[in-house]
C-alpha cells in the first residue's frame, strides 16, 4: 500500500525551533544548489575543452563540417548587423569626440579616439553582445529544446558525446569568428568615423587615415583579439550550459534562453574588466 | 534458458523517495521482454538504468555477464554500440535528414566508407518501411513514421539488444499494430534480445514472450504471458482488468492532508 510521504513529518519529533530550522534550511539549500552550479558550470567547462582541445590528439576526430556550419551561423550571417552598427557607433564616437575636441581645436585627434577606442574596447564588446545575442541564444535554445526532446539522451545512447558532439564545434566556430568579426567592426567603425571626419567637420581623409594610422599601436589591435577570443569561449559556455540546464519542456526552454543571453552579456562585461586591467598594468 | 540481463536489487533513490526498492530479474536472450507496469511504478528508471542514463544508488545490472554500474564512459561506450534504443519521442536529431540520422551511429563508430554507409542506410530505411523517405527531415514526418525511423537508427549497428520505451504511445491502433509487427519481425529475423517498456495491453499479448510487471518500485511478477494472464496476484488482476485505484489514506492521514499540515 502506497502510504502518503508526507505523513512522516508527524511522527518525528521537533529538535528545533521552527525558525531557527528554516533559517539553517534555507541557507543548507541555497548553498547546496550554488554548490550544484558550480559544479556543472565546471564539468561542463572542463570537459568542453578535453573534447576541443585534448582529445582531438587521442584520436577523436573532429567534426569540421559541423565547425564550418557554426561558423556561417555565428559568424558569417552576423557580417551585415555587425558592419551596420559598428559603422553607426563610429559615427558616434566621432561626433561625441569632435563636441569636446572642437573646443581646443583639435579636430584631428577625433582618429585617435575613433581608432583606439574601437580596436581596444568598443569592436570586441559591440560584437561580442551582438553575438551573445544571436548565438549565445541560439545555443542555449537548440540544446534545451534538444534536451527536452531526449535528443541528448539518444546521443548518450548511441555512445556520442553530447558536449563533443554539440558544444566543440560550436566553440572553435566563435574562437575564430568572433575576432574576424571583431576585425571587421573596427575597420568599418573607422570608416564611420572618417565618413563623419570628412563630411561633416571638415577634416581631410588622408590627414584622418594617416593619423589613424600614427595613433594605433599593434598591442591595441591584438589585445582587442584576445578579448575576442576570450568573449567567444564565454559565449557558447554560458549557451550551452543554459541548454544543458532543461530539465521540463518548452517553457524553461525560453526561460533558459533568456538567461543565457543575460549572463553572458554579464561575464563578457566581467572578463572585459578582467583582461582591460590585466593589459593596462602588463602591456 | 540464457539471460542477456541481469539485475540484482537494483535500489534508486532520488532525494528521499526511493523508486526502485530492491529489484532483482532477468531477461532472457533473444526473446521479446516486456516490462509492464502503471505510471510512476519505476519502469522509465529502471529502463534508464539499462541502458546507461542513470547510475542507480546500489545493485548491480549484468550484461552479458558484465557489470555496467562499476563503468566508466569508455567502458559504457562499448557496452552502448551493441544496444539500439527507441525513445519515446523518437528522439531523432531534427537538425538532420532521416538518413543522416540513421547514418549516425555508423559514422560515429566505424570507419567504413561512405558509399557503404549510404547502402547500409538504405537497408536499414527498407527494413522499417522507409525507403522513400530518405531525405525527409523528422519535422516532415508522422509520428509513426519517426518511431520507425527511431528504429532503423537504433538497430544502425546491428545490437544485440534493442529497447524500446512506450513505443506504440501516442500512436492510432494500426499505426501501433504495424509497430508491433516490426518488433516481431525484428525478433524473429535478426535474433535479437528486445525489451518493451510499455503500459498498452493490446501490445503486451502481441509481442511478448516474457513479462515483467512493476508496481511501486518492485517486481510483482515475472513469467510468460501464459502464466501473466493466470495469475492469482491481485495488482496484475487490476492491471489486465483495467480495475481503478482504490483510496488508499488512512481516514487520519486524510484528514491531516486537507487541514494542510
Amino acid at each position: 500500500m502506497q502510504s502518503w510521504t508526507g505523513s512522516l513529518r508527524f511522527t518525528e519529533p521537533l529538535t528545533m525551533p521552527a525558525i531557527t530550522e528554516n533559517l539553517f534550511g534555507l541557507i543548507g539549500r541555497r548553498a547546496a544548489s550554488a554548490f550544484k552550479d558550480l559544479h556543472d558550470a565546471s564539468k561542463l567547462i572542463n570537459d568542453t575543452f578535453y573534447w576541443t582541445f585534448v582529445s582531438p590528439f587521442r584520436g577523436k576526430a573532429i567534426r569540421v563540417n559541423a565547425i564550418i556550419s557554426e561558423m556561417v551561423k555565428a559568424g558569417y550571417n552576423s557580417v551585415p548587423i555587425v558592419a551596420v552598427i559598428s559603422f553607426f557607433v563610429g559615427i558616434i564616437l566621432a561626433l561625441q569626440a569632435a563636441y569636446q575636441l572642437k573646443r581646443f581645436g583639435a579636430m584631428i585627434y577625433v582618429a585617435n579616439l575613433v581608432g583606439v577606442s574601437l580596436t581596444r574596447e568598443l569592436g570586441p564588446i559591440l560584437t561580442a553582445i551582438i553575438v551573445s545575442g544571436r548565438s549565445g541564444s541560439a545555443y542555449a535554445a537548440e540544446i534545451g529544446s534538444m534536451k527536452a526532446a531526449e535528443e541528448v539522451n539518444a546521443l548518450i545512447s548511441m555512445g556520442i558525446n553530447p558536449i563533443r558532439f554539440l558544444v566543440t564545434p560550436k566553440l572553435v566556430a566563435l574562437m575564430v569568428m568572433l575576432p574576424c568579426l571583431t576585425v571587421l567592426s573596427d575597420f568599418i567603425g573607422i570608416i564611420g568615423g572618417l565618413m563623419l571626419s570628412a563630411g561633416a567637420l571638415d577634416i581631410n581623409p588622408y590627414s584622418y587615415i594617416q593619423q589613424t594610422i600614427n595613433s594605433l599601436l599593434v598591442k591595441d589591435i591584438v589585445t582587442g583579439l584576445v578579448k575576442a577570443w576570450a568573449f567567444g569561449a564565454v559565449i557558447t559556455i554560458v549557451g550551452a550550459y543554459q541548454g544543458f540546464k532543461v530539465t521540463g519542456g518548452a517553457e524553461e526552454v525560453g526561460r533558459r534562453t533568456t538567461s543565457s543571453v543575460v549572463a553572458s552579456i554579464f561575464l563578457v562585461i566581467v572578463f572585459d574588466l578582467f583582461f582591460t586591467t590585466l593589459f593596462f598594468y602588463f602591456t | 534458458m540464457e539471460n542477456a540481463i541481469e539485475v540484482r536489487d537494483l535500489i534508486t533513490k532520488y532525494g528521499d523517495r526511493v523508486i526502485l526498492k530492491g529489484v532483482s530479474l532477468s531477461i532472457p536472450k533473444g526473446k521479446t521482454t516486456v516490462i509492464l507496469g502503471g505510471s510512476g511504478c519505476g519502469k522509465s528508471t529502471l529502463l534508464n538504468h539499462l541502458i546507461g542514463l542513470l547510475k542507480p544508488t546500489s545493485g548491480k545490472i549484468l550484461i552479458n555477464g558484465k557489470d555496467i554500474t562499476g563503468l566508466d564512459e569508455a567502458g559504457f561506450n562499448e557496452v552502448r554500440k551493441k544496444m539500439g534504443v527507441l525513445f519515446q519521442g523518437s528522439a531523432l536529431l531534427n537538425s538532420l535528414t532521416i538518413a543522416d540520422n540513421v547514418a549516425l551511429p555508423l559514422r560515429e563508430h566505424t570507419k567504413l566508407e561512405e558509399p557503404t554507409i549510404q547502402i547500409m542506410v538504405r537497408m536499414k530505411l527498407n527494413l522499417v518501411g522507409l525507403s522513400k523517405f530518405e531525405h525527409f527531415y523528422p519535422s516532415q514526418l508522422s509520428g509513426g513514421m519517426k518511431k520507425r525511423a527511431g528504429i532503423a537508427r537504433a538497430i544502425a549497428l546491428d545490437p544485440e539488444l534493442l529497447f524500446f520505451d512506450e513505443p506504440s504511445a501516442g500512436l492510432d491502433p494500426v499505426t501501433a499494430a504495424g509497430l508491433d509487427e516490426l518488433i516481431i519481425k525484428l525478433r524473429d529475423v535478426f535474433r535479437m534480445t528486445i525489451i518493451v517498456v510499455t503500459h498498452e495491453l493490446p501490445s503486451v499479448f502481441m509481442i511478448s514472450d516474457y513479462v515483467i510487471m512493476l508496481d511501486l518500485g518492485e517486481v510483482v511478477f515475472a513469467g510468460t504471458l501464459d502464466e501473466l494472464k493466470m495469475s492469482p496476484h491481485p495488482r496484475v488482476r487490476m492491471f489486465l482488468e483495467r480495475q481503478a485505484e482504490k483510496e488508499t489514506y488512512s481516514p487520519e492521514d486524510y484528514f491531516r492532508f486537507i487541514a494542510g499540515n
